[in-house]
């Protein structure tokens, strides 16, 4: 049986001024995978991230979710289908609480169902083990924190695709262990996305690599055949 | 009257008119708080309150308890889906850039205004006051007795104004719980923190947006019925407040409502004040010179958070 695809793009391109950030890509994100996206910094690859989940309009090219056309679709409503994204630091709330934090991120699934809130709420957070800290304002946790919460945030809409835009930059190595059980374990359900500078962690997690450079696709395959593409290696290393 | 009397006298007249000043103010601390709009036409929303009370107690037979309460229902409800009719088409469609929707509420201030002229006309028309008790209010003297009370002539005040302060009162408390307690609450504090990352939650801003000018002028609305049996209807009373509420949220810091209720007291019982002893000029004047040592000396307003 042939993969379903959950969301593709069809010479998606955005230009910014003369520059083009973002060429003519077509992806295809099959579903209950982990992709991984790397690429040498300005490869494009937030810009691209930005236009699947409606931040930023297209230049040209579709973007199609679950078989609709979401191209000009505004970002709320692609988050009501299931798309769900975490953008760096910059997508909690440092003066609300933990519990606050979280409880934005469910309140939009569960809709009228008031009540299920707190349980739904607390049950994310132990997920991702910041149980103890739900009263806590979010800008004062420690950084590692942050980014679990930011997950907590993500994984709290029950997404179908989940993106995570450099996830474990700033954590610890015990740290990038949970996280790495933490995505597997998420998996099992969820489409995710990963856009990941930390090599080690996209080899033991992607199911396949996207390569990004100057705004084009320059590579795609498993993490074996990426890690022997050559023109991946003169990429990464200005070759 | 001797000067303690007097004082307690011009306190609760002060009291009265920061009660109505604080419903008024919080309502522009609101709207501006969570859009970032400058909304010119807030004294608008605060007269149109003033003046469908005036309808609609004049087309509503009855007593006047329930000619009141249906206005004090009805026009801030109605004056809040106006409101929200505005930004859905206006304001919405000039994506709320600060600058231009800026010349945008000024174009509504005139609209309004102008209309109420053209169908209510430059009379100034009252509203009767449900209920209107004289109160006479004792004071304290130490006389050869020790201590003993007196009534003194001519302190007191109408069970009406007490009922404003109450009312007031209670309505910041609702607000409170709103913002502090429930999902809806969360969500405007949310959009007011970053109204970007909020739509990365699925929450729809721009409904959002609707739904707090719309709340924004209910409360500016709210206050000139509550005001409406003291004072009177009339299509130009919309620019006091307007003003007053702009000195109240620069002084209190533009989105914080604790600071927006204790600049509204400040102000709102200084100028009582000022204007029973000295004159409501004098009273004017001191809070535009506060404003502006507030503006020089300390941008953000006395419980506005420091510019990032």
């Amino acid at each position: 049986m042939a993969a379903v695809n959950l969301l593709s793009t069809r010479g998606l391109s955005r230009n910014f001024g003369g520059m083009k950030a973002v060429q003519n890509v077509d992806l295809d994100l099959q579903q209950g995978k982990i992709r991984a996206l790397i690429g040498p910094n300005g490869a494009g690859k937030t810009t691209l991230v930005s236009m699947l989940c409606g931040r930023i309009p297209a230049s040209s090219g579709t973007v199609t979710f679950l078989g609709q056309d979401v191209t000009d679709m505004p970002a709320h409503k692609r988050i009501s289908m299931g798309m769900a994204y975490t953008f760096q630091i910059t997508s909690i709330f440092d003066d609300l609480t933990v519990f606050e934090n979280v409880a934005l991120a469910v309140q939009h699934r569960l809709g009228r169902a008031a009540k299920q809130l707190k349980p739904e709420v607390l049950a994310t957070l132990e997920r991702v083990g910041l149980e103890t800290r739900s009263d806590q304002v979010a800008g004062d946790l420690a950084y590692g924190h942050q980014r679990l919460l930011e997950i907590a945030m993500g994984l709290g809409q029950e997404p179908k695709l989940l993106i995570l835009d450099e996830p474990t930059q700033g954590l610890s190595d015990g740290e990038i262990d949970e996280f790495i059980a933490l995505i597997r374990e998420v998996s099992a359900n969820t489409t995710v996305l990963l856009i990941e500078h930390n090599i080690s962690v996209v080899m033991a997690l992607a199911d396949a690599i996207t390569v990004l450079n100057f705004g084009e696709i320059i590579a795609e395959g498993t993490p074996e055949e990426i890690h022997a593409n050559p023109a991946v290696q003169a990429a990464y290393l200005g070759g | 009257m001797e000067f303690g009397p007097h004082l307690m006298l011009a306190m609760l007249e002060g009291l009265v008119q920061a009660s109505v000043l604080t419903l008024t103010a919080l309502g522009l601390s609101l709207v501006f708080g969570v859009m970032r709009v400058v909304n010119v036409a807030h004294g608008e929303f605060y007269m149109l309150g003033a003046v469908l009370a005036w309808w609609i107690t004049s087309l509503l037979g009855g007593s006047a308890l329930i000619e009141f309460t249906a206005a004090l229902i009805l026009a801030p409800l109605l004056v809040g889906l106006l409101a929200g009719l505005a930004d859905w088409l206006i304001l919405r469609r000039v994506d709320y850039d600060p600058e231009r929707t800026i010349v945008a509420t000024i174009g509504l201030l005139y609209i309004i205004q102008q209309v109420t002229l053209m169908t209510y006309g430059p009379d100034a028309r009252p509203v009767a006051p449900p209920f209107n008790t004289r109160l006479a209010l004792p004071w304290f003297e130490f006389g050869e007795n020790g201590f003993a009370l007196y009534w003194p002539w001519g302190l007191s005040t109408t069970s009406y104004k007490l009922f404003v302060i109450l009312a007031a009162i209670l309505t910041l408390i609702g607000v409170w719980l709103l913002m502090a307690k429930t999902k809806i609450g969360l969500i405007l504090r949310a959009t007011q923190l970053d109204s970007e990352t909020a739509q990365a939650f699925g929450i729809p801003v721009e409904r959002i947006y609707a739904l707090v000018f719309g709340m924004g002028a209910a409360l500016a609305a709210l206050g000139a019925v509550l005001v409406v049996p003291i004072q009177q209807a009339h299509y130009l009373m919309g620019a006091d407040p307007l003003l007053l509420s702009f000195i109240v949220v620069i002084i209190g810091g533009l989105g914080s409502l604790r600071g927006t209720v204790v600049a509204a007291i400040l102000i709102g019982m200084s100028d009582g004040i000022i204007s029973v002893f000295f004159t409501p000029t004098l009273a004017k004047m001191l809070a535009t010179l506060l404003v502006a040592m507030v503006l020089v000396y300390r941008p953000q307003g006395l419980f506005g958070a420091k510019p990032a």
